[in-house]
């Protein structure tokens, strides 16, 4: 682990534009390493905004940013809203329910639609992978995924790497870093997101599921597979702990929650396997009792799960700042 | 017949997919039913069953009189092939619309029709409607549905639906997950000799996948079922066709673990014939990047590793059948994430150039690969076609092998432009083609 050298972000990333390339954010997998540090440090300064009494800028006054949600979410939705707000821009949220949007032409409809009402930033939510990539390549701003299917869900990274990077003193990268993720991997985009992330920013990550819940051919991506969680855990300097995605499950996976929790469920006592104060973390929604127990979850000094919820309106601060630069016709990016 | 009240008035029966369509950008002299004149077609490269040889073919009242080293005679129409080749009309064994402009464009002149239409060929009324849908320009050979509604259920009335025409009985899209059923099925086509033409994939396995299990399914987090899955099917299918001495084809294969299966059931001498598309002969599980649902096939694209066993399979014979698998879907089904698009392709316009393709490669020879586009699936389907032989159907292709064009999904014959060749670069086009001695594409 290196330390962070005390240097602003427009001393350490190019110019302008050539920092972050991109129009849209809609998976880790298409970032570099330094886009991804350059998204980190943007973020940073919104850690500290968002901690005064007064939150409110109006980088984004007069934009329009739409947060089309086409599978439920709460935590997500409302993140998202906040930062929007919290830089003056018009959010509004469109809450369509999956069964109404998944068919024809609807989705294509929808982005047309948007496209129409002239957005300046449309953030979707969807419940088939690529289709954020789909909306995108029909609708001329900038897209933001917050999570399609079980691909990518790339804000969630990164608030969990601004989370642990905060946790571990202000490091600059998670060189050494043994990382262990557990839970159903197979159904989830935050393990997938957050693969590419810690192993792009330095970390070795471990990967544990039962065999029905690991996806085939993760060895590939770089992960060590895992299906003992002891053996997972063992010197690990972090666990973050998946939730089991029932509604994502066709067929049954697990024999029960209570087995699972027997195999799988991060408890005192396991997490005592972990390097001495090993973080924990979680993406949330927690389903306690059954993959962490409530002890481990509210463990003040290695808890870090409330600290995730706060950056993640941070790191959508920074998304959408640097994400409709070029449209405010901010020096360098236009 | 006593089901005649549960089929809609004819004019409902295919409302979706009107079997006949004008061609886009292509010279068509009318659907005239008669060859009005002979024709020869000289100084061209005679595509036979063992070799290629230089000479001229001679046709008239609809059928080949003479080809070899001859002349045309007086008052023959000529048509100089300046060495290009003259193959038999394609004969494109498991398509899913009769779509002419497509089949025309790529040589093909006869085409097996799956039963998965809308409704299902399922009874003796529509299988002998569409049977005759195409003609006289484009030869339709039904395959019967093999159970009711493609359910996988209760048994088709296969006897009667052979008499209207059927050439075959088809599971359709699905596998038959009932072993009872299959059993029985086989053992009721073998007594009617039809073969019966199989989906290998085990429906257990599969599930809702869309994918073929491994790293590229996983990067992009989209359900994926394990390769296997097609072994299963095949080694069960197999079993029991050898148990009811049934003839049995898999219209696709395309794994290793499949290939294997049906080169041993051939070499123990069981009735099995197979076959594959385009798609998993040139692409693999790559295609599927970016999410590009034109290559969202079934089966799914596999891993590197089959494509190349599909190669080998080509090569030694295991494979007897390449098929177009033409499947027009528009954007309805196409534009939409990739695992809510619908499977398929439309294929018939690179059947032609992909096979030649695998001439140019030294994978095969080229009287082997009009083999596999033409003579052995009008074998299976037990028509006098595919082959140059006197007395033959004039089904005839003027094909030069080495012109290049480039596949546009924006400007097909087809009835949409699904294909996951698009952009790609190919070589070899049709320039004329014949149905029963009529020219429906000009030279």
């Amino acid at each position: 682990m290196t330390t962070r050298p005390d240097t602003s972000p427009s001393a350490r990333f190019p110019a302008g534009r050539l920092a972050f390339p991109h129009r849209d954010l809609t998976g880790i997998g298409r970032l570099a390493r330094h886009e991804i540090l350059f998204l980190l440090a943007e973020a940073q300064q919104w850690v500290e905004f968002s901690r005064q009494a007064s939150k409110h800028a109006d980088l984004l006054a007069g934009l329009t940013v739409i947060n089309a949600f086409f599978e439920n979410s709460t935590r997500t939705l409302l993140s998202f809203e906040i930062a929007g707000k919290r830089l003056g821009a018009d959010v509004v949220n469109m809450h369509a329910a999956t069964s109404s949007v998944k068919k024809g032409e609807t989705l294509i409809d929808t982005a047309i639609t948007l496209n129409a009402m002239r957005a300046d930033a449309i953030v979707i939510r969807h419940a088939s992978s690529g289709a954020t990539q789909l909306i995108a390549d029909k609708v001329d701003c900038p897209v933001l995924n917050a999570g399609d299917g079980q691909h990518e869900h790339p804000t969630q990274a990164l608030l969990d790497a601004l989370a642990l990077r905060a946790a571990l003193g202000g490091v600059e990268d998670f060189t050494g870093l043994a990382v262990t993720i557990c839970g159903d991997v197979l159904h989830s985009r935050v393990a997938r997101s957050n693969l590419l992330c810690l192993q792009a920013l330095g970390a070795t990550v471990r990967l544990c599921a039962p065999p029905a819940l690991m996806p085939a051919g993760i060895e590939a991506m770089g992960a060590e597979v895992f299906h003992d969680f002891d053996a997972a855990l063992a010197g690990a300097d972090v666990v973050m702990m998946l939730r089991l995605q029932q509604e994502r499950m066709s067929g049954q996976f697990i024999p029960s929650p209570r087995e699972y929790h027997h195999l799988y469920g991060l408890t005192r006592k396991r997490l005592a396997l972990a390097a001495p104060q090993a973080l924990v973390m979680h993406p949330g929604p927690m389903n306690r009792g059954v993959e962490i127990d409530s002890d481990v979850a509210d463990m003040l000094e290695r808890s870090i799960i409330t600290r995730q919820v706060e950056m993640g309106v941070a790191i959508r601060m920074a998304c959408l700042d640097v994400l409709t630069r070029g449209r405010r016709g901010v020096e360098g990016w236009a | 017949m006593c089901c005649v009240s549960r089929l809609p008035p004819k004019a409902e029966v295919f409302p979706e997919r009107p079997p006949c369509g004008q061609p886009k950008g292509s010279t068509r002299t009318g659907a005239r039913v008669k060859q009005q004149r002979p024709v020869t077609v000289t100084g061209g490269r005679l595509v036979l069953p063992g070799e290629v040889r230089a000479g001229a073919l001679r046709f008239a009242e609809g059928r080949i009189v003479a080809l070899g080293d001859i002349a045309a005679e007086d008052g023959d129409e000529i048509v100089a092939a300046r060495g290009r080749l003259i193959a038999p009309g394609l004969v494109d064994y498991g398509v899913f619309a009769v779509d002419k402009p497509a089949f025309h464009f790529g040589g093909i002149t006869r085409a097996a029709l799956m039963p998965d239409q809308r409704p299902p060929l399922d009874l003796p009324s529509r299988v002998s409607y569409i049977a005759k849908s195409g003609k006289p320009d484009f030869w339709v050979h039904p395959l019967a549905a093999a159970t009711q509604g493609l359910a996988g259920e209760a048994l088709a009335e296969l006897a009667l639906m052979r008499e209207a025409g059927a050439r075959g009985a088809a599971t359709g899209r699905r596998w038959i997950a009932d072993s009872g059923v299959m059993l029985r099925l086989l053992r009721y086509a073998a007594m009617l000799d039809l073969v019966v033409v199989c989906h290998a994939e085990d429906a257990g396995l599969t599930g809702e996948a869309v994918a073929t299990a491994g790293e590229m399914a996983t990067r992009m987090g989209l359900s994926a079922a394990p390769a296997e899955a097609e072994a299963l099917a095949i080694a069960r299918d197999l079993a029991l066709a050898e148990l009811a001495s049934a003839a049995v084809h898999f219209r696709q294969v395309t794994t290793a673990a499949g290939l294997a299966l049906v080169r041993a059931a051939k070499a123990r001498g069981l009735a099995v014939t197979c076959g594959v598309t385009p798609a998993h002969i040139h692409l693999s599980d790559l295609a599927i990047g970016d999410f590009r649902s034109f290559a969202r096939l079934s089966p799914p694209l596999r891993a590197e590793d089959d494509r190349q066993a599909v190669l080998e399979a080509i090569a030694d014979g295991t494979i007897d059948v390449i098929a177009s698998g033409h499947d027009p879907r528009g954007p309805e089904d196409k534009r939409l994430p990739f695992a809510d698009a619908a499977p398929g392709m439309a294929g018939a316009e690179v059947l032609l150039a992909t096979t030649l393709g695998l001439v140019r490669d030294g994978v095969i020879a080229m009287p082997r690969a009009f083999g596999l586009l033409a003579a052995n699936p009008a074998r299976l389907l037990g028509v006098q076609a595919g082959v140059l032989a006197e007395g033959s159907e004039a089904d005839i292709a003027l094909i030069d092998p080495e012109r290049p064009w480039i596949v546009d999904a924006r400007k097909m014959a087809a009835t949409a432009g699904n294909t996951p060749f698009d952009g790609q670069p190919m070589q070899g086009r049709v320039e004329a083609l014949w149905k029963g001695g009529v020219a429906v594409l000009a030279a």
